[in-house]
């Protein structure tokens, strides 16, 4: 064996040797730095005779590679050994808690206004918004409500002039008006907001929410009406199939007029939508009065529809079992948490409404 | 509206069950509210044992009686009778209860300085003999009945239905049977002819004035003299009890029978009360009269009243007057049976805050034909019960009763419901109804009975054929699944955007009242018009809010108060900025209370939500005018560059209104106005992969000098090389005077074209340098 070759193995065997990247590293620069076995070996080749120039090179060359081969190899080697060392060391109580997260939440009824919203949207519904303070005109008599009827005494109005012809809407219904002296049909729409009926008890607050839909259109019959809100009341309880019953009423701006129930029964306390041999009234609907068409400039020998009118704070109530109206707006900080969605969970059609 | 089944069969002969008609009630949208047993007030004497019967403390004659009542705990009853003793078996009578010999409802008293709750009952109070020496004995056998009633109590199911305001027709069981009967439930039994010798003239003077807007079209009546007024049958008792009403007397309770059997009401007046003559006209502004609830009525100008030559004695088909009522010694009576327009009974009673029954249907409309069948109703029934005799009627009136007729096209059914309905099957529900159908060509001829005034056109006839046919018998249609015009507009998408947005920011979501305490809103109003509620809920709840912060911050201490200290609460809705419709804002308004943070907490949350509704931070301006409801030195209003528009408020609120506690408030309206006027795809953006070099400065600066205006200066000393500057630390105090402060900031210098090499770097800085020397007067600090 050559002197070169004994040098080699002799760096081969330190090589293996070594305990520590620091070691390694020592041996490295004795091999590969300026002065090192390498480049020491390389300048012995200018002294060589020209025809064995060649296949020094090569050799050396080849042992260049060869040993880096197995610095590379050692060296990972010794880098797994010592963070599998430090590993070892690195030990938490993973079963202390986490830090805090600030959460919020979206209400309730902003969340089912959201879901109402998208299942009306797959079936070509759009939002319509009216304001919250309304004239006498559009809140009664455009809806074919006169002065001086009964009918008035369902509605505790809030008024806003002594007078009386300036009021906090008592329902979502002046929409429809608004929207159609507006537009041109066909027409619809849901319109989600805020309504006021001077009302406070265990049941009734003086604000709360509904949804009012209309749809105008050339031939629109009941039979749409039950189509559309049979499609809907499925959608939202995310069931199959639901028992409904329409149950003929009275409202001034809609005849035919109907209330809708659902059915549902009562389980170790928990309320089962859908079956069951007990009523539940959700809405009130009906074909649109022709009067309220004519006030809105409607020609109603060739336009007709429906409308409907839900009430979204008891929907969610249904939905969510939640049991107190009046808890919807007393803001407490235990209930907005509990009761609140998370504002990523957002409703839509090809997701699905609810987690 | 109440009754029972076997009164329903007076006018109904039908074999369906009570289930079955209340089925049928419901699907003929004659809702019904309850389904109860009557309650039986004699179903309130309970079968009791005397545990022990001690002497009373402080007197003799009575006894203090621990009474076994079936409840867990004893019952402690003072007694008077002289055979109250130990284990003895008697009826116990609760507070509450009425003793059936004298009327009286028994309270929880004391008697002589002891507490009795309730009593023991004799069987003279109890009406069941004359028997009043001492409380009644019961035999051995009712000792297993302890806390039972001693009353049967088999009575039948009272019905209570929800009628809507256009069904006046249903106000009488007669008409509850005829909609039942045009369903199929069975067949409407014809009223009876009644025949009654009607023996004189109806001999009092009867006179409807003809004044402007008189209510009161007909008035008919007849005489009764020499009746013997009494306590009515006991039939006729039940079923005055089934309406839930309290018989009074015959006389009484026969009109009030009437009224719910027929949907007619009628007023009896004591003949031997009225004045010569019976003048129906409009009262005159300062009258008043004392009305049967006992209470006194100042009259206006233009009511309806029913008065004689001493005055007014009753408000026409509102409530009868005390003067002219009658009573159990009344020996004569005069009964009406008049037509009261229905708007101006409305009116009247509205303006009096009156309510009867009588006005009920009224209002509602009442068949005007229905005058005479009233009247000898009514006659037959009080002279078979208290007997006398009967004048013939006297009907006055000062206007014709009107047919309505309506042509209707029987297509319109089909057209309206979606299914197709025989011409045939519609005139077979209308006849049924009580419609006459004049000519069955192609468009019928349709004649409204006069009991339902609702009914004016050709869509009231089709509410009534599907009605009738079943809403169960439309074909669903499914919904068509297609869009015309997107679900949400601008707005709409950015209400909803910036929602989720703040929620995201660990807000929570409340929903407060549009209206609030007009002292707290004060606060917030600045110079916008306050809009007060004219009839409030509560009087802390008297004005629309001018904001949103009054209700989120009382919310906020009530939440502090249940022990919440920190708390970040938002809410989305409309602030008020005048009284006329329309005037209304959204505003998204967030508030946020913790420990340990500042105005630059709250900052942030604004301006990253600014940013996800699309406002980019170069496109705003800070401004330091805010309200006064904020703190003048920690807030801001965020500002656009093109057009000046405002954005939001953030800040600390005034610690006068609230302590360290920081606030926000967007305005949605204006954010989507001046985004649709700048309406901007995004640039193509490239990134530089040339070497980037921070610098670093520090510029001394007048104390009021603003940050904002700093980085302004630096990035458009060259808007192409300056990627960023950020600001990391601003410093006063020792080695700066006290006038300055210090601003350190660090800027990032980037080509896109080129690395930068020293030189260039130097350029830049020294521009850096200079213009901030220049513009904000300010050093650099060595």
């Amino acid at each position: 064996m050559s002197d070169f070759e004994k040098l080699k193995e002799n760096f081969k065997n330190k090589l293996d040797q070594a305990k520590n990247s620091k070691e390694v590293d020592t041996i490295r620069s004795e091999i590969f730095s300026k002065d090192g076995f390498i480049n020491s070996e390389f300048k012995k080749i200018g002294t060589l005779p020209e025809k064995d120039k060649k296949q020094i090179a090569t050799k050396i060359n080849s042992a260049k590679q060869e040993l880096t081969k197995l610095f590379n190899t050692k060296a990972l080697n010794l880098e797994d050994a010592e963070i599998d060392e430090r590993v070892k060391k690195e030990k938490e109580d993973v079963t202390l808690p986490e830090k805090d997260f600030r959460v919020g939440k979206i209400h309730p009824v902003s969340q089912v206004i959201d879901e109402i919203s998208s299942i009306f949207s797959e079936i070509g519904f759009s939002v319509e918004e009216g304001p919250d303070v309304e004239s006498e005109y559009y809140n009664f008599t455009a809806l074919n409500t006169p002065e001086n009827h009964p009918a008035k005494d369902m509605h505790d109005t809030f008024y806003i002039e002594e007078n009386m012809k300036t009021l906090l809407r008592t329902h979502t219904s002046p929409v429809q008006v608004r929207t159609m002296l507006k537009g041109k049909p066909p027409f619809k729409i849901i319109a989600p907001g805020r309504t006021y009926r001077s009302d406070s008890d265990q049941t009734h607050t003086p604000m709360f929410h509904q949804l009012e839909g209309l749809h105008i259109d050339e031939n629109i019959t009941m039979g749409h009406l039950k189509g559309c809100l049979n499609y809907f009341v499925k959608e939202f309880f995310e069931v199959e199939k639901i028992k409904m019953r329409f149950r003929p009423s009275h409202f001034p701006f809609t005849e035919p007029s109907a209330e809708v129930d659902i059915g549902y029964r009562i389980e170790k306390n928990k309320i089962i939508i859908g079956e069951g041999d007990k009523w539940l009234e959700i809405l009130g609907c009906g074909m649109v009065h022709p009067n309220v068409l004519k006030n809105s400039k409607i020609n109603s020998n060739k336009y007709q529809g429906f409308a409907f009118g839900i009430g979204i704070d008891r929907l969610a109530m249904l939905k969510y079992g939640i049991n107190d109206l009046r808890s919807f707006f007393e803001c407490d900080y235990r209930w907005l948490n509990y009761y609140g969605f998370d504002p990523l969970d957002v409703p839509t059609n090809y997701r699905g409404l609810s987690k | 509206m109440k009754f029972t089944t076997n009164w329903l069969k007076d006018h109904l002969k039908t074999s369906k069950t009570e289930v079955q008609i209340i089925d049928k009630l419901n699907n003929n949208g004659l809702e019904v509210e309850k389904v109860e047993p009557l309650k039986n007030e004699l179903g309130d004497f309970i079968i009791a044992k005397i545990v022990k019967a001690e002497k009373h403390p402080n007197a003799d004659r009575l006894k203090l009686c621990h009474v076994d009542v079936g409840k867990k705990e004893l019952v402690k009853v003072v007694c008077g009778g002289p055979n109250a003793k130990d284990n003895l078996l008697t009826i116990y009578a609760p507070p509450g209860s009425v003793i059936p010999k004298n009327n009286m409802k028994l309270e929880v008293s004391k008697i002589r300085g002891e507490t009795s709750y309730g009593m023991l009952c004799s069987e003279s109070e109890l009406n069941l003999s004359n028997e009043s020496e001492g409380i009644i004995e019961l035999n051995q056998s009712y000792k297993t009945k302890i806390g039972k009633s001693y009353f049967k109590n088999n009575l039948e199911n009272v019905i209570e239905l929800s009628i809507t305001p256009n069904r006046p027709d249903c106000l009488g069981i007669r008409g509850i049977a005829r909609d039942l009967s045009a369903s199929g439930v069975g067949k409407l039994i014809d009223n009876k002819n009644i025949k009654i010798k009607k023996k004189f003239k109806q001999s009092l003077k009867v006179k409807i004035e003809k004044n402007s807007n008189q209510a009161c079209k007909i008035f008919g009546s007849c005489l009764i003299k020499n009746i013997k007024n009494q306590e009515s049958p006991k039939w006729l008792k039940e079923r005055i009890l089934s309406l839930g009403l309290r018989p009074i007397s015959a006389v009484v309770d026969v009109t009030n029978y009437v009224m719910f059997d027929l949907n007619r009401p009628l007023h009896a007046y004591d003949l031997d009360k009225i004045n010569k003559e019976i003048i129906v006209r409009n009262s005159k502004k300062g009258e008043s009269f004392k009305a049967l609830d006992n209470k006194e009525y100042k009259l206006d100008d233009g009511m309806c009243v029913i008065s004689d030559h001493d005055g007014v004695l009753g408000l026409g088909g509102i409530i009868g007057g005390t003067r002219s009522g009658t009573e159990l010694n009344t020996k004569n009576i005069l009964l009406e049976s008049a037509y009261f327009d229905p708007e101006i009974t409305r009116k009247t009673a509205k303006k009096l805050e009156l309510n009867s029954d009588a006005k009920f249907r009224f209002e509602r409309g009442i068949d005007p034909n229905s005058i005479s069948m009233g009247l000898e109703k009514a006659s037959e029934m009080i002279l078979k019960i208290c007997g006398g005799e009967v004048s013939k009627s006297d009907i006055q009136s000062i206007k014709k009763i009107e047919i309505r007729k309506i042509p209707f096209d029987p297509n319109l059914a089909s057209k309206t419901i979606g299914i197709q309905i025989k011409t045939q099957e519609i005139i077979k529900i209308l006849e049924n109804l009580g419609f006459k159908i004049k000519n069955k060509g192609k468009v019928l001829s349709v004649e409204v009975p006069s009991w339902r005034p609702d009914i004016y056109g050709q869509i009231d006839l089709v509410e009534e054929i599907i009605r009738i046919k079943g809403f169960d018998k439309i074909d669903s249609i499914e919904p068509e699944k297609k869009r015309l015009k997107p679900t949400l507009n601008f707005f709409q998408r950015h209400f909803h955007l910036a929602q989720r947005s703040v929620a995201s920011k660990g807000y929570l979501e409340t929903i407060t009242w549009s209206f609030t305490d007009e002292k707290i809103n004060n606060n917030f109003r600045e110079n916008v018009e306050e809009v007060k509620i004219v009839n409030p809920i509560s009087s802390d709840l008297n004005v629309l809010r001018s904001s949103l912060y009054p209700n989120l911050i009382y919310y906020l201490k009530k939440n502090i108060d249940r022990g919440f200290e920190n708390q970040s609460l938002f809410e989305i809705g409309p602030s008020f900025t005048g009284r006329k419709s329309g005037q209304q804002i959204t505003i998204i308004c967030g508030i946020r209370k913790e420990d340990l943070i500042d105005v630059f907490a709250i900052k942030t949350d604004l301006i990253q939500t600014l940013f996800e509704l699309g406002i980019n931070k170069n496109e705003t301006f800070v401004d330091t005018n805010t309200p006064g409801y904020y703190h003048p030195g920690r807030s801001g209003s965020i500002i656009t560059k093109k057009n000046q528009k405002l954005l939001a408020y953030f800040g600390e609120i005034h610690p006068k209104i609230i302590n360290k506690t920081y606030g926000f408030e967007i305005f949605l309206e204006n954010l989507v106005e001046y985004k649709s006027q700048n309406k901007t795809t995004k640039p193509t953006i490239t990134f530089s992969d040339y070497q980037k070099s921070d610098r670093d400065f520090a510029f001394v600066v007048n104390k009021d000098f603003k940050a904002q205006e700093l980085i302004e200066i630096i990035s458009n000393v060259d808007n192409s090389l300056i990627k960023n500057v950020k600001i990391f630390d601003v410093y006063e105090g020792e080695n700066i005077p006290s006038d300055k402060k210090s601003i350190a900031l660090k800027v990032t210098i980037q080509s896109d074209f080129k690395t930068l090499n020293e030189h260039d770097l130097n350029q830049i800085s020294k521009k850096i340098i200079s213009s901030v020397e220049e513009k904000a007067s300010a050093k650099l600090r060595s």
